[in-house]
């Protein structure tokens, strides 16, 4: 959680140095001050991301840092060896990227259980992530179970958006 | 702007983990000094069903109106709220037909143990409750508690406590339990303590905080800030101690907080994600619940810590836990069959076999505390439901759009287990009897989840 709200921070903290840099004449109006409040990727769209952030890392993999799974299931398919092959390439190039792979599990179980078919889930990601060389120690899993839905309704749709693992840049 | 933020969290991060989602520590629990308790021998003369006895309970009454720490108005008006927690004991839990003080007489001080049997065998009540209390010197308070048969003419049952001026409600809750064992044959459950996950916020971003408080929803207190996501509390069965899954280090991890200390340690020192803490019925062990590489297994630590021993080692999700009464078996939940389904083993962890074969799939087991039924989350319908140890017999006992995570009363005789909304994804407490009568939902200042019922207090 905190670490999260840090990534924020530090991607908003981006945000304004690279705004700094432009030097504006002095004749114009003064800028308008830059948007903190969107979340990481859309500030960013259009502007050039520093490497190492999350907006960088999302532009990179093509927005393919979200795989998703089947009801109870964990097994990495053709769709999500796809994005995770897209996420080692990002890896291979950026080698001070580390990530942090969150693991969520949709309403329709029971919490404990979520919690550990999260943590499943996030692990088969990573240990695919380790089968295409990326070192183990620049990824790290956790899991929130069912309790960090993205899509709030109570049908199918939202509940396949729901059962996910989420790459995320640590640093 | 952002600069000084950043080093704020920066900073925030840096301070120990358990220092930074914990409140106030609530008060220790003192175990309560019993001065008479005598259920006498006999029968009853009602020979009706239970929800059909009538039981009146008037106000208590006080030999002088003493002042009192535990209301301002003192002994004379308490004697009043005493009666009315056992009244609303017993109503809420749909036992019996009680009448309360609001509608009766105010028995005098000498007709506690004289009752004049005119007055009440007029208004047709078969059972009456009188009771009393006292101011003493020191502060404590001293209450009685009498069951009479109005038709008999005769006492069925009294007991007496001295109690701190903090704990009169736990008076009454023991009054209520005598009348309840007494008049059902049942053990008591009243005189306990709920924790549970107070819930709010919207479904994306709920904040889940550490709660206690009694059985009937009153003296309620917050554990943790809500900083962190809290979840999955139990109490140690001394209640000196509460188990809990915390992400306050941004991980999910089991901690046993101290009530004493208002501190709180990891249960086990590993890296790993713990999760479902569960205590033996005598305090003495824990069993938790750790994913190493996405693989979760159940283990064994003494609750003074030390080394942890695997209890099981099928790969897939084993999780969860619940002791039998004895302390020689545990049921838990597995999905190495494929799904959930639920399996029991010796608490050394051999001879695990499973015990669920009713169709859907089994989560949550819990163990009654009289051992003759496993309540479980029918995690295909999403109904709570009961079986034999043997997996035989299977009630369901609910029918919400989410029900999960049973936890039972003291007595074996009422679960508790939360609701989730459909689409809302609000959540509230929800208990319904071993009968599959008297659904109710608890009372709580926000959405709740995930309840843990402890046992009789001490």
């Amino acid at each position: 959680m905190n670490r999260r709200i840090l990534v924020t921070a530090l991607l908003a903290g981006t945000a304004a140095l690279s705004a700094c840099k432009k030097e504006p004449p002095a004749s114009l109006p003064p800028e308008p001050q830059p948007t903190m409040t969107s979340t990481p990727g859309d500030n960013m769209s259009g502007g050039i991301a520093q490497p190492g952030s999350q907006a960088h890392f999302e532009q990179g993999v093509n927005g393919q840092n979200v795989i998703y799974f089947e009801t109870d299931r964990y097994n990495v398919d053709s769709t999500d060896a796809a994005a995770l092959q897209t996420q080692a390439q990002y890896l291979g190039q950026y080698p001070q990227v580390s990530i942090t792979i969150e693991g969520h599990a949709d309403e329709r179980g029971t919490r404990e259980y979520n919690l550990a078919l999260g943590e499943r889930r996030a692990n088969a990601a990573k240990n695919y992530l380790t089968s295409l060389g990326v070192a183990a120690s620049r990824i790290s899993v956790v899991s929130y179970g069912k309790e960090r839905p993205i899509a709030l309704g109570s049908n199918e749709q939202a509940w396949a958006q729901n059962r996910r693992a989420v790459s995320v840049v640590v640093n | 702007m952002t600069k000084t933020f950043l080093a704020l969290l920066l900073l925030s991060t840096a301070i120990p983990a358990a220092a930074q989602d914990l409140g106030q520590k609530p008060p220790e629990t003192v175990p309560v000094e019993t001065t008479e308790e005598e259920g006498l021998s006999g029968s009853v003369s009602f020979e009706g069903n239970l929800e059909d006895l009538g039981i009146a309970i008037p106000a208590f009454a006080t030999d002088r109106n003493a002042p009192t720490a535990a209301n301002s108005a003192g002994t004379a008006a308490l004697g009043r709220e005493l009666a009315q927690v056992v009244f609303n004991d017993l109503r809420n839990n749909g036992l019996f037909k009680p009448t309360g003080p609001g509608s009766l007489p105010v028995p005098s001080y000498p007709e506690i143990t004289n009752p004049a049997w005119a007055t009440w065998t007029s208004r047709g009540s078969e059972m009456l409750v009188k009771g009393y209390v006292r101011g003493g010197e020191d502060g404590r308070l001293t209450v009685g508690c009498y069951l009479y048969d109005v038709a008999l003419q005769k006492e069925l049952a009294r007991a007496g406590w001295v109690v701190p001026p903090v704990d009169w409600r736990r008076a009454a809750h023991k009054c209520a339990d005598l009348v309840y064992s007494r008049l059902s044959g049942e053990s008591p459950f009243f005189d306990s303590r709920i924790a549970y996950i107070a819930e709010t916020g919207p479904k994306d971003n709920r904040v889940k905080r550490l709660a206690i408080m009694d059985s009937d929803g009153a003296n309620h207190r917050f554990i943790t800030n809500g900083r962190a996501t809290a979840l999955t509390p139990r109490y140690s069965p001394d209640y000196r101690k509460l188990l809990y899954l915390s992400y306050v280090d941004g991980n999910p991890r089991i901690y046993s907080y101290d009530i004493g200390t208002g501190r709180q340690t990891l249960i086990t020192q590993s890296r790993n994600p713990t999760f479902a803490p569960r205590w033996s019925p005598d305090g003495r062990w824990v069993l938790y619940s750790m994913a190493v590489n996405g693989n979760t297994d159940i283990y064994r630590v003494s609750a003074e810590g030390g080394a942890s021993t695997r209890l099981t080692d099928t790969p897939g999700i084993d999780i969860g836990g619940s002791f039998s009464p004895d302390g020689r078996q545990i049921v838990f939940e597995s999905d190495r069959s494929g799904g959930q389904q639920c399996y029991v083993m010796n608490a050394d962890g051999s001879n695990q076999r499973r015990i669920s074969f009713g169709g859907g799939r089994c989560a949550t087991p819990e163990w009654s505390p009289r051992g003759d039924q496993i309540a479980f989350t029918n995690a295909s319908t999403f109904n709570i439901s009961v079986m034999s140890p043997s997996g035989g017999g299977v009630r369901t006992l609910t029918n919400g759009w989410q029900d999960e995570a049973p936890t039972w009363a003291p007595n074996g005789r009422v679960i508790q287990f939360f609701r989730t909304e459909r689409n809302s994804g609000r959540t509230g407490l929800y208990q319904i009897d071993l009968t599959g009568k008297n659904e109710r939902r608890l009372a709580t200042p926000a959405d709740g989840s995930d309840p843990a019922w402890g046992p009789i207090l001490p």
